[in-house]
């Protein structure tokens, strides 16, 4: 039963930046396969810096220069075909998002344009994909759409400006399902919330999920988020996906190094010991050491991770750990 | 020195530099003259470039080759003295201003605001007009000083707010260090390179201004400049009566002159502000 | 909101740089040890204007009033602001006596017409330009574009009408020489006399033209660039809409938004490069009338062009600053 929606099949984005003459290469994504299933909350988590962004633009198909894929592939099987998206034409693309694949961005202040109101920003959403329409249409279809989401109708009339922070990170949710669609990819949507608005976003993107059976790539540094909403977890360290595993898995049962790091620093009810968080700073994706990537912070460090990068190790059925103290990393290629 | 290779690698900042080299070495050839330039009649009149007379004579009688190196020379002390002095001011109430906050922020945009927004240069005409007589190469680079602060000093106070932000000066605040001679000592390291970048800018400024002046009389009219070379062109019709040497040669150095500085301000900036580094990098 | 934080801060700031502007020009002759009505007198003699008699007593009666001598300091200042407010420039040294204020508006439609409308084009096409420049910045033509303004740039309007002046006018003798329009021409409404002076106003016109719009053209392309990286932009992008929805709606339409606050800004550099340039063409504006002030030592005309220069710009200023929030919902609604 392979129900494979969004499929990376040995990945590679890069920057390629032209300083002064000399070319610097950024390794944001380097050889990542990931299979993201359909009807799944699947969540990426990682230090800020480590390609989650990168990453995301290769998923959906948003790779500009100076970033290239530069190796690699990825896929989305639309209506029971694989499609490689670097066949796709820019028209192809477009019609594809929203429609097929939408993103959620970080609801920063500068996320919608401030120039316009919300439902300016609906029409030129709506009239991109469904053709030119008349205002009320468009009006009644946006209306529509945010009594189903539970949002007050009196924020189309509004500017970006005059939302409070968590009211801008719903609209651009609102937004991004307007079309239903399939893959739901988020970058940061809960970051900068308050608690309690970022709990209050997380219900929204479960109820939304939930009503449409569709899937949703999650990325977020927030360990505490990832919990309360992925069924399953991909971590990310210098740009390479280093574990997977369903949620239980990764919280309960963590295999890597850096997947303990990550679990002890969360806080710990009635622990009032001091936490730990991962010593050292990750390194430049400019500039890797050989190895394991991590090898320089890692508390297990043996003569071989400095050598050679391990490959993926599958301790469970759906956990696969790239680490050399877990096994010899014979399933499947992390290297 | 790494900092200057990697701009040499710029073609602007090249190409810029090494005109700006060129025009330097033409205005030290002035301390090699013949002529003294304040004379006039050493040489024919009008006469048109020739192997004698490279680059032809003027009305006045003057050797233009000649003149302009003394012009170039002259036009650049202008310029510097007006650079320095008016970098001294920028900085000293851009820091102030970004530091203290509050009232004498307000007091002092105040200030620079309405020297960007009145038109400077009839006031600079009106007092141009009234000590022209004393009017050399520094009384009119100081004159310039005087006015050429106010766009640079906002620039270095929103650098200053930027930096304010970041930790290392709350901690130094909150140890006690809270003197302006210590502020200085604190901010100047981040503000050396806008200083530099903006000070080229600042003798474009003022190398304009000055040749405006001159054009309109109002310069000690026998020091030899790139304004004052143009002001005896016109005054002596030379347009009208075909002498196109004469003004071919202060309005080429000028033109070389201007876009040589621009470029190399540019390819500073460029290199200053990776946000635009970044997206010149995304372009090509 | 907006009108306390925006609209009363905007009003106060243009009254008080007229006051810093205009008490400047009081204190200027001011500053100087020697009495400015002999200075002023000696300095027109000097020029060789031929005065009758009667003309100078008159003239130094005139600037004795004018510069307020009687009195202390403080009342002559009170009398200075009485008369400019009643619009009172005082009469032209030179051009006995006609008032500063007749002159003045005589050469304001030339410079007028001149400004407005190489200002708002150069504006209107640098922004135009310069916006799908900078939203298609990889392409070729958008490189070459640029090269090009880079060069044109940093010139002064009147280094660049000197050069078009020797080439167009002087060496393939395309337009004329100088003037607003040909000498003994009686300025009609007919269309012959229009023709005449779009004529002359051609080369002065086309180098602040294309000066400004290189810089125009410039900025613009850098903000654009800035604007595209905006999130709100990416945001789009990534939902599908229609490129020329987020060049039109999001990219230009943003990046304009601080075009017009350097339009405000820059409009007294600009003022100044005009009246350069005038001088170059001696096109009949108010350029060239303080050129003509300036050799003939008519210190009140150029005291007269500089009030209501500052009073102009900072009036255009002005109403460019009122005219801002119409762009920006965040000024409006603050
Ligand atoms: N436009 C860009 N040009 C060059 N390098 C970039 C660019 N965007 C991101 N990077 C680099 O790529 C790496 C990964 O960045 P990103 O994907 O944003 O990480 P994350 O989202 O995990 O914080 C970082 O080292 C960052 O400096
Ligand atoms: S491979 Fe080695 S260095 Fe890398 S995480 Fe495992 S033990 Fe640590
Ligand atoms: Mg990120």
């Amino acid at each position: 039963m392979d129900n494979t929606i969004l499929r990376t099949a040995a990945l590679q984005a890069f920057y390629q930046l032209d300083l002064y003459g000399k070319t610097k290469v950024v390794k944001a994504v380097n050889e990542v396969d990931l299979a993201i299933q359909a009807d799944e909350i699947y969540g990426i988590a990682g230090e800020s810096g480590c390609g989650k962004s990168t990453l995301l633009k290769a998923l959906v198909a948003a790779v500009e220069p100076p970033l290239r894929v530069v190796g690699g592939k990825v896929t989305y099987r639309i209506d029971g075909k694989e499609v490689d998206v670097s066949t796709l034409s820019p028209e192809e693309k477009r019609a594809l998002r929203l429609s097929y694949i939408a993103y959620v961005p970080q609801g920063s202040m500068s996320v919608l344009n401030p120039v316009a109101r919300i439902r300016d920003t609906y029409r030129d959403f709506i009239e991109s994909h469904l053709g030119r329409q008349r205002h009320q249409e468009a009006f009644a279809l946006a209306q529509d759409h945010l009594t189903d989401l539970g949002l007050p109708l009196k924020i189309l009339d509004a500017y970006p400006h005059q939302l409070s922070g968590g009211m801008r990170q719903r609209v651009t949710i609102a937004l991004a399902t307007l079309l239903k669609p399939r893959i739901l990819i988020g970058d940061e949507p809960t970051t900068a919330l308050d608690v309690v608005v970022q709990r209050g976003v997380v219900q929204l993107l479960k109820e939304v999920q939930a009503r449409l059976k569709n899937t949703i790539v999650l990325v977020t540094h927030d360990m505490g988020v990832h919990a309360n909403i992925a069924d399953r977890i991909g971590i990310m360290y210098a740009g390479r996906i280093v574990e997977e595993a369903a949620t239980e898995k990764i919280f309960g049962a963590p295999a890597h190094p850096y997947t303990q790091y990550l679990i002890s620093s969360l806080p710990k009810f009635g622990d009032k010991s001091p936490r730990e968080s991962v010593p050292g700073s990750p390194p430049s994706l400019a500039n890797l050491p050989g190895g394991c990537p991590f090898h320089p912070r890692c508390p297990h460090v043996q003569t071989r991770c400095k050598e050679k990068m391990p490959g993926f190790t599958q301790i469970e059925k759906n956990h696969r750990v790239a680490c050399w103290l877990v096994g010899e990393g014979e399933h499947g290629q992390a290297a | 020195m790494k900092l200057f290779r990697d701009l040499l690698r710029d073609y602007r900042f090249a190409l810029g530099f090494w005109a700006l080299c060129l025009l330097l070495f033409f205005a030290a050839l002035s301390f090699g003259s013949p002529y003294d330039p304040t004379l006039w009649g050493e040489v024919p009149r009008d006469q048109r470039p020739s192997a004698e007379y490279w680059l032809g004579t003027d009305s006045n009688g003057q050797d233009i080759f000649w003149l302009a190196t003394f012009a170039v020379r002259n036009s650049l002390i202008i310029a510097l003295i007006a650079g320095v002095v008016s970098r001294i001011v920028a900085v000293v109430v851009g820091m102030v201003a970004g530091y203290r906050g509050h009232t004498t922020d307000r007091v002092l945009m105040f200030f620079s605001d309405s020297l960007l927004v009145i038109p400077l240069f009839l006031v600079i005409v009106m007092l141009a007009m009234l000590i022209r007589s004393s009017l050399n190469l520094v009384t009119l680079g100081l004159l310039l000083a005087f006015f050429g602060w106010a766009w640079d000093a906002r620039l270095i106070r929103s650098q200053i707010l930027s930096l304010r932000e970041r930790e290392f000066t709350q901690t130094s605040i909150l140890s006690g260090a809270n003197t302006l001679g210590l502020v200085f000592n604190e901010y100047m390291p981040y503000i050396t390179p806008l200083v530099f970048s903006t000070l080229i800018n600042n003798m474009a400024w003022a190398i304009g201004l000055e040749i405006t002046l001159a054009i309109l009389g109002l310069l000690d009219l026998s020091i030899p400049t790139l304004g004052t070379m143009l002001y005896w062109a016109i005054n002596y019709q030379a347009i009208l009566l075909g002498r196109w040497w004469w003004l071919m040669t202060p309005i080429t150095i000028s033109l070389l002159l201007f876009v040589a500085l621009y470029w190399l301000s540019v390819s500073i900036s460029v290199y200053l502000d990776p946000r635009t580094r970044v997206q010149r990098i995304g372009a090509g | 909101m907006f009108v306390r934080r925006y609209l009363i801060p905007r009003l106060i700031q243009y009254v008080l740089v007229i006051l810093l502007g205009i008490t400047a020009v009081f204190f200027i002759p001011r500053l100087l040890p020697n009495d400015p009505v002999m200075r002023t007198v000696a300095e027109l003699r000097a020029r060789g204007s031929t005065l009758e008699p009667g003309a100078v007593d008159k003239i130094i009666a005139d600037l004795t009033e004018l510069y307020g001598l009687e009195g202390s300091m403080g009342e002559q200042y009170w009398a200075f602001w009485g008369r400019l407010l009643r619009g009172d420039l005082g009469v032209s040294f030179f051009q006995f006596p006609t008032p500063v204020l007749r002159l003045i508006t005589t050469a304001l439609p030339w410079t007028l017409g001149l400004l407005l409308t190489t200002t708002l084009l150069a504006w209107g096409i640098g922004n135009l330009v310069g916006g799908f420049a900078g939203y298609y910045s990889n392409r070729r033509w958008s490189h070459l574009l640029d090269t090009v303004a880079m060069v044109l740039r940093p010139m002064p309007y009147y280094i660049f009408a000197f050069a078009l002046l020797l080439l167009f006018a002087y060496v393939v003798r395309w337009f004329p020489v100088s003037g607003g329009a040909t000498l003994g021409r009686q300025p009609s409404l007919s269309w012959a006399f229009v023709q005449d002076v779009l004529w002359h106003s051609f080369l002065p016109a086309f180098s602040i033209f294309i000066l400004g719009t290189a810089v125009w053209f410039q900025t613009m392309k850098l903000v654009v660039q800035n604007v595209n990286g905006e999130s709100f932009v990416f945001y789009a992008k990534l939902s599908g809409v229609q490129e020329s929805k987020i060049v039109s709606r999001y990219v230009i339409r943003n990046a304009l938004l601080p075009q017009i606050t350097g339009l405000g800004l820059s409009l007294g550099l600009i003022f100044s490069g005009a009246l350069i340039t005038e001088i170059v063409f001696s096109y009949p504006g108010l350029g060239t009338l303080l050129y003509n002030a300036i050799i003939t030592g008519d210190y009140n005309l150029i005291m007269g062009i500089t009030v209501f220069s500052i009073v102009a710009i900072t009036t255009a200023v002005l109403i460019v600053d009122l005219l801002y929030p119409f762009f920006d919902p965040r000024i409006r609604y603050m």
